[in-house]
């Protein structure tokens, strides 16, 4: 032992850690307090997520059960008047037909589904939080770590609590992907906003702005390109989440690839991975188009 | 000479009623505890301890400058002088550190927030000088946006909005994007978003310093055009002293946070305060700036010229007429053509190439 230890004492040489029985009870107790605590609330907490239960089947079986070509259609009108690119529509059109040959129409409808949800959850939590972020250097302070542990701490560690509370279904899914989904948004609002020109913000101070118009009328479409990168990076993240909350009991195109892996299923994997890019690049360039045509003051330059 | 000379720039100008601003006794200490140090500064520290010893920047000093009603006033300075500073003081968008800004008999640093955005939506407009207007809003839409602030239907505020439009010459330009316009045409729709609002208080910080030297000369005329007409009290930045004497009713010059001289025009180029006016003032094209009422002996007893002229000529026009007449003397006129002096060749010369007798011996710079 001293040879391996540099003639250093034994507590230098190796880390003087825990007693593995004091870490033992440590995690017993941890763990069992708060399953217990779940235990005790466990009808409260069904209660309070039943809606978003029923929200997040309502909506999948909308997608599913609505006929194939009323979808597309749907779909297609939806991309139009985002984008105003006949192009864009084209790839649509190409990418669900892909989808739909392949068979995997209905698993595509549950993702897109899921997808919608979180990205419209991630947006409404980002966006606020954002801002508040934007109007106090304290806020941000505190807001930042936050989302640093969020991006950075793998997302099968959150999985187990959500897990242990909500148990396997929609509703954990759907919260380990607006965890994960939602950082960009909050990062993105709260730099737009800063970014904005100051001597514009003197303006509409100068001529008696209230703080609420000077966010309405200045700070939000001023930060407008940034605060549409934050939709695109929330929608991109959702959709690279899908596969890790099909793990928690998520359907569609994730638990497709899901058992791909398992089984080792090359082709079933790559279809259904294609079809999660399709979609991605689908609403990438849907919602990319969308703010440029936010922006059509900065088309046409002066000099 | 100088002490012969009558100065009557200001004696027939009428004073309108409205509101003027008076600024008292205004300091303005930048740093993270500025009450602490404002006794000390009022005693007499200079701005280089203050900010070694105890590392705050000493913004303004002592400033009392009364800006009267319906005027031009120019606050004129180099970078770093505190013009900006002190013309954010006039609608609080920057606090004093000691010191009153009456208008109205309010005093504009004491008002509460709510009060301030009354005071700003209702008394005063502002032109930047990096126009700072809306990106995203066109011409007609950036020219309301002082009425929408305050809740004017678009019923009500375009047409006023199109009618300054009108005025500043931007007619048909209404739908376009700032960034479809040239930096003189954004400072127009900066000028009449102002005056939209129709506030009796225009508040201009280096309007048209980022123009074009022929724009900007354009934008002054346009300015002076309007304010014939509108006589509202503007105060007006620059570090231009040409601009300055061009705008200004009255002039304050301001070095390092300090007044060094308020005066009109004709008082500061003919009388400069010290070495560091007098430095300013030595490239100013006298010709072109003093008046001949400035400049004109005390009238005789007897013996009238017949060539009359008005006071408010600058020396190089009066001097083209009496050439062109023949004459060697002219009776100097006042607005309503009342006899004020009398002008001859020589003192037109003498004022037009002599510098002052203070300068002779100065370096230049400051």
């Amino acid at each position: 032992m001293a040879s391996g230890c540099w003639s250093l004492p034994d507590a230098l040489c190796h880390f003087p850690s825990l007693e593995s029985s004091t870490l033992r009870t440590m995690r017993k107790t941890v763990d069992g307090g708060f399953r217990d605590l779940v235990r005790t609330y466990s009808d409260w907490i069904d209660a309070a997520t039943a809606p978003l239960q029923v929200a997040l089947n309502t909506l999948e079986d909308a997608f599913t059960n609505t006929p194939w070509i009323v979808v597309l259609v749907v779909l297609l009108a939806l991309v139009w008047g985002a984008s105003r690119d006949w192009r864009i529509v084209v790839g649509t059109t190409l990418a669900m037909l892909m989808i739909g040959w392949m068979d995997l129409w209905d698993d595509t409808m549950v993702t897109l589904a899921m997808v919608s949800v979180c990205t419209a959850i991630a947006v409404v939590i980002g966006l606020p939080i954002g801002i508040i972020a934007a109007r106090s250097d304290r806020m941000q302070k505190i807001v930042n770590p936050v989302l640093d542990v969020m991006q950075t701490l793998p997302s099968f560690v959150y999985l187990i609590p959500v897990v242990v509370i909500f148990g396997i279904g929609k509703v954990p899914g759907m919260i380990a992907v607006v965890i994960y989904a939602v950082p960009p948004m909050i990062r993105l609002t709260n730099l737009g906003i800063r970014m904005v020109d100051a001597e514009v913000l003197e303006a509409a101070e100068a001529f008696g702005s209230s703080a609420w118009q000077k966010l309405w009328n200045v700070q939000l479409p001023l930060a407008l390109p940034a605060l549409m990168t934050g939709v695109n990076q929330t929608i991109m993240m959702s959709l690279s989440m899908v596969v890790v909350a099909s793990m928690v009991g998520v359907g569609g195109l994730g638990k497709n690839v899901l058992q791909a892996i398992n089984n080792q299923f090359f082709t079933m994997g790559f279809l259904n991975g294609f079809a999660l890019v399709a979609i991605a690049i689908v609403f990438d360039r849907a919602s990319q188009a969308f703010g440029h045509r936010l922006q059509k003051h900065r088309e046409v330059r002066h000099d | 000479m100088t002490d012969q000379t009558v100065t009557i720039a200001e004696e027939d100008d009428s004073v309108p009623a409205g509101p003027g601003i008076e600024i008292k006794n205004l300091y303005k200490i930048f740093g993270p505890d500025p009450k602490r140090w404002i006794g000390e500064v009022k005693k007499g520290m200079s701005k280089e301890e203050l900010n070694r010893k105890h590392g705050h920047v000493l913004g303004l000093t002592d400033i009392s400058l009364s800006m009267p009603p319906g005027k031009i006033t120019v606050i004129m300075g180099l970078s770093g002088s505190g013009k900006s500073t002190l013309i954010r003081h006039v609608n609080g968008l920057i606090a004093p550190t000691a010191g009153e800004i009456i208008c109205d008999d309010a005093d504009v640093c004491q008002m509460t927030e709510q009060e301030l955005r009354h005071f700003r939506r209702a008394r005063t407009a502002m032109v930047f000088q990096k126009f700072a207007l809306l990106p995203h809003r066109t011409v007609l839409e950036n020219t309301c946006y002082g009425l929408d602030i305050q809740g004017v239907p678009r019923a009500k505020s375009e047409p006023e909005a199109r009618r300054w439009i009108d005025r500043v010459g931007l007619r048909g330009f209404e739908d376009n994007y700032p960034s479809q316009l040239s930096g003189g045409m954004q400072q127009r729709v900066g000028l009449a978003r102002a005056l939209t609002t129709d506030a009796d208080i225009l508040l201009m910080d280096e309007a048209f310093s980022a123009l074009d030297p022929l724009i900007r000369l354009d934008m002054q005329a346009v300015l002076l055009e309007l304010q014939e007409e509108l006589q509202k009290t503007i105060v007006f930045i620059t570090h231009d002293l040409d601009e300055a004497l061009r705008l200004g009713d009255r002039i304050a010059i301001l070095r390092d946070g300090r007044l060094e001289q308020v005066g009109t025009g004709q008082q500061i180029v003919q009388n400069p305060a010290n070495d560091y006016v007098t430095a300013f003032v030595r490239e100013v094209n006298r010709g072109r700036v003093l008046q001949a009422a400035t400049v004109a002996r005390p009238l005789p007893e007897s013996n009238l010229p017949d060539m009359k002229l008005s006071g408010k000529l600058v020396l190089e026009e009066a001097a083209r007429r009496m050439i062109s007449a023949g004459a060697s003397e002219a009776l100097v006129v006042g607005a309503r053509n009342n006899p004020r002096g009398v002008l001859n060749v020589s003192d037109v010369l003498a004022a037009m190439v002599q510098p002052t007798e203070t300068t002779s011996s100065q370096p230049k710079g400051g």
